[in-house]
């Protein structure tokens, strides 16, 4: 074993008592940090979760039409005009086939489905509701959107004149898995429709108005042969999601919108959440730094006789300064490991004691490998810096007056 | 003539900012290789300061240390720290051993903590020292269970185990009884004449002195006397 380690290792053994106290202190400054980052990284996996089980990341669609005056003022001719904002027709994206092909070759693109989606109403008897008609190509969309998980009742079907509609619409129709519907869209059309099955995204708006049919039914619905008004698509990481969208907003020209864009208040609310977590992370790490410096200290000057024997029969103050560096670090590392233990034990003990009544926890935590490693190097990382000040002073300790009061 | 293990040239320490203390009013002493040198006087008169010059544990504030040829004036700290591991082995008064490590981690510290790693061969090397001296069902207990005469045994197994050109001994049986003492001042003459190891031995007492090839005496900071036995 290399000689600072040996050294090192012998003296936290020989201070079991020093060493298990600062440990139990590193360890407790740890949990609170796996704990804590556990509990918030799992309140934001779940908001998150929540928000885009019913959107996509990006949706590329055709710019909204801009109203334009009929006659343009001229400098002979003074024009007094009202210019009324034009209604907005359903279009499709032009050559949508490639502009989909192209942004699957984005990076961090992981699916994309192209949709052709607009407003209606649903009829059953006498009831009547306003609905969002979404025609996809369910191997495509389910990729972006997995409505066939969310669907508990029926099948998700949307083949052969067959539609799924969100739980909360059909209870305001009061239809059933197997039941038919007559719809009405915006370009006039009617049609008769059964429905296959029922979904819940826990969007309240998603699970009110949608109505998922086949993107040929939906073309024939909107009067759009071959057409489709959005392309959707899913990303690997979806905090990207509004870079995604701002390449290609300047590629394609088409309105292009993140998820991100339209959730500003829950991303600030997220880096709130987040800030507050470096904020804890700092205190935590200047506490244990102080813990252990303080331990080292003291150390040092009880060692003092013996680190000039060392120095004196040969070894050099580079060495005396490691074994000191490796001693905080040790502190810093298994302490930290102790940590992570405790803070997921913790973090679980927590999840277990609040559930939904369904079962599922109220406040799922979150647990990635990411989270220990980061924990663990943070307390080596400051045991090493916390041990750097006193590792200085063994290692300019002089030899002759460390052996002269020894 | 073979060049000296040691030559100490007018060495001078002075203590002290304002009010100067001479501990070393120039010194002047030569050691030739194989030589056990004892070096007397009273309390004060300067052994431990030139001993520890000699060890490169100080620097003086003027003259010259030479060691094994070597002008000690020009080196810088890790220069003296690689020729101190390189040349010299030390025995203390309360013989400094690191109560943290056995006895045989003791003796392997020396060459352990100069190159960083400790050999097979260290081991052995240091095993076989320690039964030298008589404490081969020792070897693996800790200094503190040890009792002064052994700890001050382990203490020269120590400071002979990178086999030194001089050995420095400050006072090593000023704190044991008679028999230890004898013991001791036995073993290092015992491996001065089997291994022509050089040895300066500080000590108060004349049985052991009178036993030394050479006394030095120093008074004040001075060599006062230089007797070669007969
Ligand atoms: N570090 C020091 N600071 C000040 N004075 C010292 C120091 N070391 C030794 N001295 C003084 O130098 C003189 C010689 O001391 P020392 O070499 O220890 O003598 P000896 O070992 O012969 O008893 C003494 O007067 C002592 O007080
Ligand atoms: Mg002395």
């Amino acid at each position: 074993m290399p000689f600072e380690w040996f050294v090192a290792l012998r003296y936290l053994r020989d201070a079991r008592g020093q060493t298990l106290l600062i440990l139990a202190a590193v360890s407790v400054g740890v949990s609170i940090i796996v704990f804590l980052t556990a509990l918030i990284g799992g309140l934001q996996a779940s908001l998150v979760d929540k928000t885009l089980g019913s959107q996509p990341h990006v949706t590329l669609q055709v710019p909204r039409e801009a109203a334009r005056a009929l006659v343009a003022p001229s400098g002979q001719v003074a024009v007094a005009r009202d210019v009324q904002a034009s209604a907005q027709r359903l279009r499709s994206i032009d050559q949508w086939p490639v502009v989909m092909a192209d942004a699957e070759r984005e990076p961090g693109v992981l699916a994309a489905s192209a949709t052709v989606s607009g407003a209606g109403f649903a009829i059953r008897g006498d009831a009547k509701a306003p609905i969002v008609v979404t025609g996809i190509d369910p191997a495509r969309f389910l990729a972006i959107i997995d409505l066939a998980k969310r669907t508990h009742a029926g099948r998700f079907d949307v083949a052969g004149g067959n539609v799924v509609i969100g739980s909360v619409l059909a209870f305001d129709l009061g239809v059933g898995v197997g039941d038919k519907l007559r719809l009405t869209t915006t370009e006039g059309v009617t049609d008769t429709v059964t429905v296959a099955g029922l979904f819940t995204v826990g969007n309240r708006a998603a699970d009110q108005t949608w109505l998922v049919t086949s993107l040929r039914h939906a073309q024939s619905l909107y009067a759009l042969p071959g057409g489709a008004t959005s392309v959707d698509l899913k990303l690997a990481d979806v905090f990207e999601a509004e870079r995604v969208a701002t390449r290609l907003r300047e590629r394609t020209g088409l309105a292009v919108e993140s998820w991100m864009g339209k959730n500003q208040e829950l991303l600030v609310g997220l880096s709130a959440q987040r800030s507050s977590q470096w904020i804890i992370q700092f205190f935590v790490g200047v506490a244990v730094a102080l813990g252990i410096a303080s331990v080292l200290i003291v150390s040092v000057v009880q060692k003092a006789p013996e680190i000039g024997i060392l120095r004196a029969v040969g070894t050099s103050s580079r060495r005396v300064l490691d074994v000191f560096l490796i001693h905080g670090g040790v502190l810093g590392l298994v302490g930290s490991l102790f940590g992570s233990a405790l803070g997921a034990l913790l973090a679980k003990a927590f999840e277990g004691i609040a559930r939904d009544p369904s079962g599922a926890p109220r406040f799922p935590v979150e647990l990635p490998a990411s989270l220990f490693v980061q924990a663990t190097l943070l307390a080596t990382v400051v045991g090493v810096l916390a041990a750097v000040i006193p590792a200085r002073r063994a290692a300019r300790l002089d030899p002759a007056t460390a052996i002269r009061n020894g | 003539m073979a060049e000296p293990v040691l030559s100490v040239v007018g060495a001078v320490r002075e203590y002290g900012e304002r009010v100067k203390t001479r501990a070393l009013d120039g010194a002047d002493l030569t050691v030739e290789r194989g030589e056990l040198v004892a070096l007397v006087g009273p309390s004060g008169s300067g052994k431990s300061t030139l001993l520890n010059l000699v060890g490169l544990l100080d620097r003086p504030t003027a003259g010259r240390i030479v060691l094994g040829g070597v002008d000690t004036a020009g080196l810088d700290d890790r220069g003296l720290t690689a020729l101190r591991a390189r040349m010299l082995g030390f025995v203390f008064q309360f013989h400094h051993l690191l109560p943290a490590f056995t006895a045989l981690e003791n003796v392997m510290l020396p060459e352990w903590g100069d190159r960083g790693y400790a050999s097979k061969e260290l081991r052995e090397r240091s095993e076989a020292l320690l039964r030298d001296v008589g404490l081969a069902s020792r070897v693996h207990y800790r200094t503190n269970d040890l009792s002064g005469g052994q700890q001050q045994r382990v203490a020269i197994a120590r400071a002979l185990v990178r086999r030194p050109a001089l050995v420095l001994a400050d006072e090593p049986t000023g704190n044991l009884d008679t028999a230890s003492s004898k013991e001791v001042f036995d073993l290092m003459r015992r491996f001065n004449v089997e291994s022509g190891t050089t040895f300066l031995v500080v000590t108060h007492d004349g049985r052991i002195a009178d036993q030394c090839d050479r006394v030095v005496e120093l008074v004040d900071g001075r060599v006062t006397s230089d007797r070669r036995r007969a």
